[in-house]
């Protein structure tokens, strides 16, 4: 294949950017407090110091558990400039699972918010952000991060940077009930970046949203591609992120250009936000990836809307973004198809094929493969699940996306759905696996099946079946704190069903299909009875 | 008072915990804390007290602080002037 592989780093494109813009505003937090190229760049040239300074080599993993700052920002860019990689996770996450991830990875040290010492040891160094940072950094191994931002940047020899270091690992949820870390490269993410480049032509003057939080993939364009081109990010903090009026606030306020997020965000914005008293013309791009986006609510929001070019972009983590559509204005009311996924990016390739391997006739369905710069290497610590994700085929190596889709000749791919237990929720990837696993864990819990499905207005719904192991039934709101106890928020099922006994097929598998067809029948109170055992 | 409480609690029963028993869901059961309102959760039943009783809810005010158990969410409106018995 004749891709040509970025030779970008993703520390360079701030770099540059700190040389050409110095005195432009890079990153804006939503408290207020803003940083200029320069300042960010020093910054984080400072924490490097500190880091090799306190044994950060080269390939290590440095974690973040912080929200969305430009401290967290900093600190991103001080770890991949000592060529380290970041492991963002989210802050408020149920404990058991943010050290599942950051022991699996093995983090040297990590960027801990103040609200989270029980996390305190989990590395061998831990830099303390927040309020209370200097009582608490008594602990051994325990360092302030105003001192660290502090520190001379580093002078150790730290051998040359390559494209192909580790950049960051995010943690994708796990059919086995443990999180899988996909491995992303300087040259994954910026051969996707340099793509963005080309197709959105971004510029100095725009001001781009930045709603993901840094453990979700949609982060990766939020930061990098406003950096390189001297733009400006503005950080979107957690809490604000989910409340559409004071979103369409921050837009209409910050004279954003551009945004990105998932359909679910949108989707809020068009029925809630408060457009009557606000202006957001200043919007010239809106993006959205993740899942898929109910027509109805895309149709509100162009209409709320109707100056920006709007783009579907689609990509699972393991590929960055590799196939997109436009979304053609305005969205006709007789649509209810959603938009297809659309052509493959410049920088990638795509190959439809069928069970045995072999590509399908244009038209028919099939599993959607990709190659390119901007796949990923591999799971962290899972060779073996990697390679089987993988497929050699005329000199390149293939991605299978699990994802099965339709080409159509006019308007590119059509995401038709998956073979495998994984749904997309809130532009989330779940392993339904990973939920039953939570609930094996509780002791009246006897069976558990979760399933998935989508609700027009609501997206994606999870819903699980339980049977109880003894005569008393736990009570909903008991098993809703479990879940919240032991997997993040939106892994926590919509609907609680229990039965005697879950169906099972031939060979004494659950019976998922009979679940989804007994649910969207809505034969709740029949289900139940339907699956007593004779 | 009491109709105001019994309201939200049929509220977050009937779009949030279906099946589950009125009992089971008690004035000072944590809500956010526990899981059982989430982010977009907690934002619907903002949108139903603000069109039920007639008030504005500002983002501030949204938080775990007032929003967190039936009692709070109470409270709050009567700060608000809803009109309790």
């Amino acid at each position: 294949m004749d891709h040509n592989p970025s030779t970008s780093h993703l520390c360079r494109y701030l770099e540059e950017s700190a040389a050409r813009f110095a005195d432009r505003l890079a990153a804006r937090d939503p408290d207020g407090t803003e940083l200029t190229y320069r300042a960010l760049n020093d910054r984080a040239d400072r924490i490097a110091g500190f880091l090799a300074e306190h044994g950060v080599c080269p390939g290590d993993r440095v974690g973040l558990v912080l929200p969305k700052s430009t401290d967290a920002l900093t600190a991103l860019f001080g770890i991949m400039k000592v060529r380290a990689a970041y492991v963002p996770v989210d802050w408020t996450g149920p404990e058991e699972r943010l050290r599942s991830i950051l022991t699996d990875c093995r983090v040297q040290t990590v960027f801990l918010d103040t609200r989270r010492p029980e996390l305190v040891g989990i590395a061998q160094n831990t830099v303390l952000v927040g309020p209370d940072s200097r009582d608490a950094q008594s602990a051994s191994g325990c360092f302030d991060w105003s001192d660290a931002v502090k520190h001379a940047p580093a002078n150790a020899d730290i051998g040359a940077r390559s494209t192909d270091d580790l950049a960051y690992i995010l943690y994708t949820s796990g059919s086995t009930g443990v999180p899988k870390g996909v491995m992303l490269t300087h040259r994954n993410a910026a051969s996707y970046v340099d793509w963005c480049s080309d197709v959105f032509a971004p510029s100095a003057n725009d001001r781009f949203s930045s709603h993901a939080p840094f453990h979700f993939d949609l982060s990766i364009l939020d930061i990098y591609v406003p950096l390189k081109h001297g733009a400006s990010v503005h950080l979107i903090p957690d809490e604000l992120g989910k409340i559409p009026k004071e979103l369409a606030r921050f837009i209409s306020a910050g004279k954003l250009t551009v945004w990105y997020s998932t359909p679910a965000i949108l989707g809020l914005l068009a029925e809630f936000g408060d457009f009557d008293r606000l202006d957001c013309s200043s919007l010239r791009l809106v993006l959205f990836a993740g899942e898929v986006f109910p027509v109805k609510q895309l149709r509100r929001i162009v209409a709320r809307w109707p100056r920006p070019e709007y783009y579907n972009l689609y990509g699972p983590t393991e590929t960055n973004v590799c196939t997109f559509a436009r979304i053609p204005k305005p969205v006709p009311d007789d649509r209810t198809e959603p938009y297809p996924i659309g052509w493959p990016c410049s920088h990638c390739e795509a190959l439809v094929l069928d069970h045995d391997n072999q590509p399908v006739q244009p038209s028919e369905e099939g599993m959607l493969y990709i190659a390119g710069p901007s796949v990923f290497t591999g799971y962290w610590g899972r060779p073996a699940e990697t390679e089987a994700l993988f497929l050699e085929r005329d000199g390149a190596r293939w991605y299978n996306t699990g994802d099965v889709v339709r080409e159509d000749k006019q308007d590119g791919f059509i995401y038709v759905g998956r073979r495998d237990r994984m749904v997309k929720r809130r532009g989330y990837r779940i392993e339904l696996g990973e939920i039953e696993n939570c609930f094996y864990k509780h002791p009246a819990v006897a069976e558990a099946a979760a399933i998935g499905v989508p609700h027009p207005q609501a997206g994606m719904r999870i819903i699980a079946y339980l049977a109880a192991a003894g005569e008393a039934t736990p009570s909903i709101v008991e098993m809703k704190s479990f879940c919240n106890e032991h997997l993040p928020s939106y892994m926590n099922p919509d609907i609680f069903l229990f039965v005697d006994a879950l169906p099972r097929t031939s060979t004494n598998k659950v019976d998922f299909q009979a679940l989804t067809r007994a649910f969207q029948s809505g034969e709740r109170s029949a289900v139940s009875s339907s699956l007593t055992p004779a | 008072m009491d109709n105001v409480k019994e309201e939200i609690r049929q509220y977050i029963l009937a779009e949030f915990l279906p099946g589950e028993k009125a009992s089971n869901l008690k004035d000072d059961t944590p809500l956010r804390t526990s899981g059982i309102l989430d982010s977009v959760a907690t934002l619907r039943l903002v949108s139903f007290v603000e069109e039920r009783f007639g008030i504005e809810v500002e983002a501030h005010e949204a938080g775990v602080e007032n929003f967190d158990t039936i009692d709070t969410i109470a409270a709050f409106l009567k700060t608000k002037g809803v009109a309790v018995s």
